[in-house]
This record gives C-alpha cells, sequence and structure tokens, in this order.
C-alpha cells in the first residue's frame, strides 16, 4: 500500500490555512505537532457527553469518564509494548514524567554514586538530575558526542564512563537536534551490568517509531502526547511494574493514597501513586485517539516516511549555500533537522522563512550544552511528521535562498546605500 | 484575523538596523569601566556582557561584547551611539521612553531628534516575540548604570 500523505492531510484542517499570499508550511512538529480532527473530535465527545471526574464519581457519568481515562491507559499500554495497564502513568508531559523519575530515583541516591546523562540532552533531561544531585550528594556525568553528533562511546569506555558506582543512566533516544537515534539496547545493556537503571527520554522516538520497551531495555520511559497528534497537558511515564511498586510517591494528594491519617498515610499502589489529584482526563482520551490515529496509519509507515522525508530535507539543505548542518548523516536519523545559515542568526532565519509562511524553530531548543558543544549559540531547525510533503521540505530550501539574500544586502538599493554612508557620516560627529 | 506582520518583513529589517548589524558601533569590551553586567535572553539563548564608564553626571563609555540576532545586535550600537556622551539622568529617561516605544504595538510616532537612529525599532513593536531582543541592550545598560552609580556612592 502506497503511502498517501494527501489523505493524511485532510483530516488536519490546519493544512488549509494561508499565511498571507503563502500556504503554511509546518516543519516544527518535533516542537508540537498538529491535530487531526479524530482527536479534538474525541476529546470534545468527552466533554460534552461524559464528563465527569474519574475514580471518586460514582455515578453513571463518572463510570463512564473512568472507562475512557483507563481504556486510554490501557492504549498507550499496547502502543509501548507494556506488559501491563499498571505500567502507564500519566503525567502532564515528558518534563514532569522526567521529573517524577529523577525525584522518585533520588531517594536511593548518596554521596559517591553517579548518574550518567549525555550531552544532547533536552535540559529536561538534565535539570532535574542535576537538583537529584544536588539534594543527595551523587555525582553527574555525561557522554559526549562526536563531531558528526553521535554519543561518543569510545570516549566513555575509555573515561570507565559507566561503572560500579552508576546508578542511574538517562538518555534520549532520538536527539531533538541533531536527530541521532541513539543505541539505547546496547547502552541499557552496559548499565544493566553494573546494577544501573536505565531511563529513556522517548519524547521524539516514540511519535515517530514502533515502541517496544522490552527491545529498548528501558527501566523508565518518558514521552508527550502532543508531539504525537495528542492534545498539550498529557504526558506519559512507563515504568516497569516492579520498580514503580518500589519507588517512593512524588506529589502528595487524592488518589495517591491508601488510607490517611493525621500521623501519616499509605500510599497507593502504582499507577495511582504517582497520580496524585485530578488527572488529565480529556487529555488521556486525547492521547489514545492520537494513537488510534496513528496506528491506523501504521507506525512502521510513519517511521518510513520520516526516513525519506529527512534524506530529502538533507539533500535540499546541502543545495543552499551556506547552510551546516548539525547532525548526523545516517539513514536511521530522526526528522529534525538543526542547521545555520552563515551571517544570519536563527532568529532572524525564522522569521524570514515565517513572512513565507514556513514555521520552523530558531533558537538553542532547550540544548543549550550541545548547541556549545559544538561551538553555536543556537541554530534553526526544521521537522517533519506524519503530514509532511516533499514539497513543504521544497518551499523551506527556497525560502532559505531568500533569507540568505536578503541578508546578505542583495536587495539593497542603491538609495538606502546613499542613506547608510550620510548615516555614518553622521556617526562620526559627535552630534551632541 | 489581520496578519500585519506577513507585510512588513521590510519594517521589521529596516536598513538602518541591518547597517547596524552589520556594523556595530562601540563593540568591544574595553578598559576601564565601573560596572559589568552580563544579561541574557533564556528563550533564544542571546547574550550580552555589557561595561559601563562614568564620568561626574554623565555615561562616558559604553562598551560591550556579545551575541545574537539581528535586532538585539542592532538595538546595542544604537543604544550605544544614543547614551555615550549622555546625562545619566536622561539615559534612565530615554530607556524609559523606549521601553514605553517597544510597548506601542507599532503605533507610536517616535520623535526622530530624540531618538536618532533608535526610531528604525518601532517596526519591532509590533512583533512580541522580538521585543525583548531590542531590550536586551537597553535592560543591561540600565542595570550597569545603577551598579556603577550604587558602587560610586558606596566608595565616596
Amino acid at each position: 500500500m502506497t503511502y498517501d500523505v494527501e489523505a493524511i492531510r485532510r483530516d488536519f484542517p490546519i493544512f488549509e490555512r494561508t499565511v498571507g499570499e503563502y500556504p503554511l508550511v509546518y516543519l516544527d512538529s518535533a516542537n508540537t505537532s498538529q491535530k487531526p480532527r479524530q482527536v479534538v473530535e474525541r476529546m470534545s465527545a468527552h466533554y460534552l457527553q461524559h464528563n465527569a471526574n474519574v475514580a471518586r464519581a460514582m455515578h453513571l457519568l463518572g463510570a463512564e469518564s473512568t472507562e475512557a481515562y483507563e481504556f486510554a491507559r490501557a492504549t498507550v499500554a499496547r502502543f509501548v509494548g507494556a506488559r501491563s495497564t499498571r505500567e502507564v502513568v500519566f503525567t502532564k508531559n515528558a518534563s514532569e514524567a522526567l521529573n517524577l523519575a529523577a525525584h522518585t530515583l533520588a531517594s536511593r541516591l548518596e554521596p559517591g554514586d553517579e548518574v550518567v546523562v549525555s550531552v544532547m540532552e533536552h535540559h529536561s533531561n538534565i535539570v532535574p538530575w542535576q537538583i537529584a544531585c544536588q539534594r543527595t550528594g551523587a555525582t553527574l556525568r555525561w557522554f559526549d558526542v562526536t563531531e558528526d553528533g553521535h554519543l561518543d562511546l569510545e570516549k566513555a569506555e575509555r573515561e570507565g564512563l559507566v561503572n560500579e558506582r552508576t546508578k542511574v543512566v538517562s538518555l534520549t533516544w532520538v536527539s531533538n537536534v541533531l536527530g541521532t537515534v541513539n543505541p539505547i539496547a546496547e547502552i541499557a545493556a552496559q548499565a544493566h551490568a553494573v546494577g544501573a537503571l536505565m531511563v529513556v527520554d522517548g519524547a521524539q522516538g516514540v511519535p515517530q517509531r514502533v515502541t517496544r520497551v522490552s527491545d529498548l531495555g528501558a527501566d523508565l520511559l518518558v514521552f508527550t502526547g502532543h508531539k504525537l497528534c495528542g492534545p498539550t497537558g498529557i504526558g506519559v511515564l512507563w515504568g516497569r511494574l516492579d520498580l514503580l511498586e518500589e519507588l517512593p510517591p512524588f506529589m502528595g494528594g487524592g488518589e495517591m493514597i491508601e488510607i490517611v491519617h493525621m500521623e501519616g498515610s499509605t500510599y497507593a499502589p502504582p499507577p495511582a501513586r504517582f497520580e496524585a489529584g485530578t488527572p488529565p482526563i480529556a487529555q488521556a482520551i486525547g492521547l489514545a485517539a492520537a494513537m488510534d490515529y496513528v496506528s491506523a496509519v501504521g507506525m512502521d509507515a510513519v517511521a518510513a516516511h520520516e526516513r525519506e522525508l529527512t534524506a530529502h530535507m538533507l539533500a535540499q539543505l546541502d543545495r543552499v549555500t551556506g547552510i551546516r548542518i548539525l547532525g548526523p548523516r545516517d539513514a536511521d536519523r530522526g526528522g529534525a533537522v538543526a542547521f545555520t545559515l552563515d551571517g544570519v542568526h536563527p532568529h532572524d532565519v525564522m522569521q524570514m522563512l515565517d513572512s513565507r509562511g514556513v514555521a520552523v524553530r530558531g533558537g538553542h531548543h532547550c540544548a543549550r550544552p550541545l548547541h556549545e558543544r559544538f561551538g553555536v549559540q543556537s541554530s534553526t531547525r526544521a521537522s517533519s511528521y506524519l503530514y509532511t510533503t516533499t514539497a513543504e521540505v521544497d518551499a523551506l530550501a527556497e525560502a532559505l535562498d531568500y533569507t540568505r539574500d536578503f541578508f546578505a544586502g542583495k536587495f539593497s538599493s542603491g538609495g538606502s546605500r546613499a542613506r547608510r554612508e550620510r548615516r555614518r557620516q553622521l556617526a562620526g560627529e559627535d552630534i551632541r | 484575523m489581520s496578519q500585519p506582520h506577513l507585510h512588513s518583513m521590510e519594517s521589521l529589517y529596516q536598513e538602518i538596523i541591518l547597517d547596524h548589524y552589520r556594523e556595530k558601533h562601540h563593540s568591544g569590551l574595553r578598559e576601564p569601566f565601573e560596572a559589568q553586567v552580563h544579561h541574557v535572553n533564556p528563550s533564544c539563548g542571546d547574550e550580552l556582557t555589557l561595561r559601563v564608564l562614568l564620568d561626574g553626571d554623565t555615561v562616558s563609555d559604553i562598551s560591550y561584547e556579545g551575541v545574537g540576532c539581528s535586532i538585539s545586535q542592532a538595538s546595542t550600537s544604537v543604544m550605544s551611539d544614543l547614551v555615550i556622551g549622555r546625562s545619566i539622568e536622561d539615559s534612565m529617561k530615554l530607556y524609559d521612553e523606549f521601553r514605553e516605544l517597544m510597548d506601542s504595538r507599532g503605533l507610536a510616532e517616535p520623535d526622530e531628534d530624540r531618538f536618532e537612529d533608535a526610531i528604525a525599532f518601532v517596526g519591532v513593536a509590533q512583533f512580541p516575540a522580538r521585543i525583548k531582543c531590542a531590550l536586551l541592550a537597553w535592560a543591561a545598560m540600565r542595570d550597569a548604570t545603577s551598579q556603577a552609580v550604587a558602587a560610586r556612592e558606596e566608595t565616596p
């Protein structure tokens, strides 16, 4: 069956929008994805026909709402290959899930212990571990990257990065800047060999690839709904059930308890232990709708489309004079392509592309250490998803040519050059 | 829905701004100085180190080193042109006026005699996401000048 990108696009009304005279070219899906009407409709049906709180509401609507929420949990469990629905914890986003992981695992850390991350991580997989290490006296260490944007496994080996002191290794599956696909299973095996736990940031990987937690070798996996055609406000922590059962609570509140006495409380088993307060109910239902949507397309097909689009993007960007692409040229590469354009700051690139309908992200993409490592202050990032077309990638390349010429002064007139001269003279005088 | 920015790349990136971006005035960190500040724009990563030297009631020098977009770089250049040689009091006043200009959503008609090249930034005020780029240098100047004044009061 051929991949029908036009049929997919018809499910996303936002693509009918124009930006001035230009059609919308949305190349910021690594930031957040667009939403198909199926997701929005299921959420609106929940709000308009079934809305009630979950678990604590015992009436009919409460039962419907609870059923839909728990059905969403089962959908997520299937989507990632979990052994049990009890392994799926709903959070508000991937950042909260990583904070949950770092906070609860910190209960096992003490001075002399080591936590390992990498220099290519999103800030949300760095800062929570920094905080955990500060609190416990453990040491934070990290994988470096090679010039071509892979984890530097040889250097890690030489330095004995993962060793008997290592308690946690937390890595991104797919880089949100470089697009690098990390060898998670291989590193998980190293971590497990020294008795450490493997935490995986799947924010970029899970929406684009077939996810099987057992194949990844993860003990904990986090991801977010809004990059997977789902709504904002819903994230997931998947955890091995025996590990979740050992972890202390993260936040205290309603539904995470067993019995509360004024002198102390006992806690509910997972996943409820980690879901204090009214959860994001409609968002969980929306996430399940999104997973149904992408599953109907087929995650194999989504992954193949990403590979094809990414190859086309790399080839098109290579044709643009002055572009430097950050990250590897692997065939198996994530769809986020970050680059610099000679002489034009990413903020200005973003602004010029936006004026021509092309939406990209400019900045450090919440990965400042990685940019520092590559000696650039920031970059522009284009990223695709299941609805992206090769024609959109071509529009990006054309808009980049225009942008470079604009800032190179190719379009400035003789008149403005004369004005510039006059201003220089003025600047030379002391006019005050 | 109105989308004014789509037709106003020229109003955002006016020649004055691009000129200052390509050829920054007063750039580079100089001695002597009385206060140095480091300001950042966390959302986009723009960074600016800025030094201020006072002479009596006047800002006698501003020197700086920074990385950032054309708007933030040009704004630093224009600000230093305007403030060097100006009284401390009037520099602070000019900061307030520039801030007001940025908050005007592009509707203000700034006085060219007062603002000189800074009038070009009126276009920036139409782009809420870019206002902080234009303000970075001004906020750094204000901070450094206040610190220099405070330090002077501590050691008479």
